[in-house]
């Protein structure tokens, strides 16, 4: 399998603000690939561009083989795209929408129907497809832009922020049907997101902070960076138990809110050897895989929810958002 | 064929939110209601009474024709602009992701905005019978061109200011000064040959008053020795052939500027 997205020293600029700095990467096609970053390191810019909805500064972007500048029907033609921000017709029904959106895309025909009343019952909302979507709660209204987002089976679905401000019972029930699609149709998925968790279903995550990719890999790999796995002992008197720790090991455990905890390689065969022959008592003992927070922690310096905290960032954010919407220098 | 189709998706879209909105279409009614019933009857009154009745001048009759050009000004110049709303809604980023180039989606987007307009014009025949005046078959079919052409000029208009504006503040500030003027330095509601020369210049530059215009020769008969019920140009009054042409011109010149200015933005 080839690369489906090849993007090669891509700069955008709005004003002073370098919203992507040099950035490079590709995607094998079949793959799911998640940028992974806190809100207004570039992960919507980078999409825009992809999407042929902004025009980057400099640098080079193909997907599907076709050039994002220069050839930008034949991209539209490849792609599908959910936005962070909504985009339905909320006037039209939920059948409708997708029926403009199948004619658009020429879906043909004789398969249209078929079609929109399978994404529709994939996404459950088949029941009320002939409800107006201004009726439609913002877990619906996600699950029909998704829908609407594959009914052409695009080469690539850009998903950006796909669960945004979504209750984690749809969300998990909407990586159900995106997973499920993948499979049969072998759909390219593009995603941003910073939800750590969401990011964990990508094949590779590329982490992108101010602009640039810090570190790319499948999220396995990157967990490994962090080290190893996180041991938290609760006990009843934490000095001893560290000590105790710090004699037997070779250790220095760290005290938090909830006891006493400490990075090891392989927690399974440690914890064993710590619980045999362990003098002082112990409440419980729990093993903790690194997640992508530490990753990102580690890699970054900060962590990814930081928002409030960082001025600079809410900035950032704020300088893409209205470059964004006053079109800083998009195409035709 | 691409291109096509996605003019008639666009086209199809309009309509079906058309459709949908009954609300409006029912609204759309109400104000040429306020204006043949009280505003023309009121100025009907008055006017005999100021003429004595010597003149056999019905003011409805007049007026309506100014009336059905309204309607469909109005409707055509907000069809046009409701892409702010979809700006607004975010519908527009899918329009702008999907696979026709943006000139297709300016276009489709005036065909939509006209034919509604039309259709609302059309609309406003229902109050034929309570304006007294008789109107034929081919009289109907003639005027439906008439209101096409003028609907698809304003609804391009519409589109071209859409793509400058980007907040809805100024979308309301531009919709009155636009709005209105356009309808009322115009012959649509009063004979304009008497008004002072810096109004009736006014009125000469306003395309729309040529729109209107090709309506009223369309639907009405001027009465003998009623001088300044139809519009003149340098002294020349216009034949609804001129007056179509001058409406034509328009529209061109705005749809060129729409898809010009829809295709550079965003």
């Amino acid at each position: 399998m080839g690369k489906i997205i090849e993007v090669e020293h891509l700069v955008k600029k709005f004003g002073d603000l370098v919203a992507v700095d040099d950035v490079s990467f590709g995607v094998e096609e079949g793959e799911i690939f998640g940028f992974l970053g806190p809100n207004g390191a570039g992960k919507t810019t980078t999409i825009n561009i992809l999407c042929t909805l902004m025009r980057p500064t400099s640098g080079r972007a193909l997907l599907n083989g076709f050039d994002v500048v220069r050839q930008q029907n034949q991209i539209r033609h490849s792609i599908g795209v959910v936005f962070q921000d909504p985009s339905l017709d909320i006037v039209l029904t939920g059948v409708q929408n997708l029926y403009i959106h199948a004619y658009a895309y020429g879906v043909p025909a004789s398969v249209r129907k078929q079609r929109i009343e399978e994404v529709l019952r994939l996404v459950g909302l088949w029941d009320v497809r002939n409800k107006t979507v201004r009726e439609y709660s913002g877990g619906m209204r996600r699950r029909l832009e998704i829908a609407r987002g594959f009914l052409h089976f695009p080469k690539v679905l850009f998903l950006d922020e796909p669960s945004l401000g979504l209750d984690p019972q749809t969300r998990y029930a909407i990586w159900d049907y995106l997973l499920n699609a993948r499979k049969r149709e072998g759909i390219t998925m593009f995603l941003t997101t910073h939800y750590m968790d969401e990011a964990t279903v990508a094949d590779r995550i590329a982490i992108i902070d101010y602009g640039k990719i810090v570190a790319l890999d499948t999220p396995e790999a990157l967990k490994r960076m962090v080290g190893g796995d996180i041991i938290t002992l609760k006990t009843g008197n934490v000095d001893v138990a560290i000590a105790e720790i710090h004699d037997r090991f070779g250790i220095d455990a760290q005290r938090d809110s909830e006891g006493v905890f400490f990075e090891v390689p392989n927690g399974e065969q440690f914890i064993p050897l710590l619980v045999n022959n362990f003098k002082t008592e112990i409440h419980s003992l729990s093993l903790r895989r690194p997640t992508l927070d530490d990753v990102f922690l580690k890699l970054t310096g900060h962590e990814i929810r930081d928002e409030a905290g960082g001025d600079t960032a809410m900035r950032r954010q704020w300088a893409m958002r209205t470059a964004r919407s006053r079109g800083g220098g998009m195409s035709h | 064929m691409r291109e096509l189709r996605g003019l008639y998706i666009i086209w199809y879209r309009d309509l079906l939110r058309f459709w949908r909105n009954k609300g409006r279409l029912l609204s759309s009614f109400i104000m040429p209601l306020l204006f043949l019933v009280i505003f023309g009857s009121g100025i009907a009154s008055s006017m005999t009474g100021l003429t004595g009745g010597g003149v056999n001048f019905n003011y409805i009759e007049f007026m309506f024709p100014g009336i059905i050009g309204m309607v469909v000004l109005m409707a055509a110049i907000m069809s046009g602009v409701s892409i702010v709303w979809d700006r607004e809604f975010g519908f527009l980023k899918e329009v702008m992701v999907a696979p026709m180039s943006r000139t297709t989606v300016a276009i489709g987007r005036t065909l939509g905005g006209a034919t509604i307009a039309t259709i609302q014009g059309v609309l406003m025949l229902v109050f034929i019978p309570f304006v007294h005046i008789s109107v034929s078959i081919g009289q109907v079919l003639l005027i439906l061109p008439l209101m096409f052409i003028m609907a698809f000029a304003l609804t391009a208009m519409g589109i071209l200011i859409a793509s400058r504006i980007k907040s809805m503040e100024t979308f309301q500030v531009i919709m009155q000064l636009l709005l209105f003027p356009m309808i009322f330095i115009s012959p649509a509601m009063f004979p304009t040959e008497f008004l002072p020369s810096w109004l009736n210049a006014a009125v000469k530059i306003n395309p729309v008053s040529y729109a209107i215009d090709s309506l009223r020769q369309a639907l009405t008969t001027p009465p003998p020795g009623m001088p300044g019920f139809g519009m003149s140009l340098f002294g020349h009054p216009m034949s609804i052939v001129e007056d179509i042409a001058v409406v034509a011109l328009f529209a061109l010149i705005m749809v060129s500027l729409a898809v010009w200015s829809f295709g550079r933005q965003e």
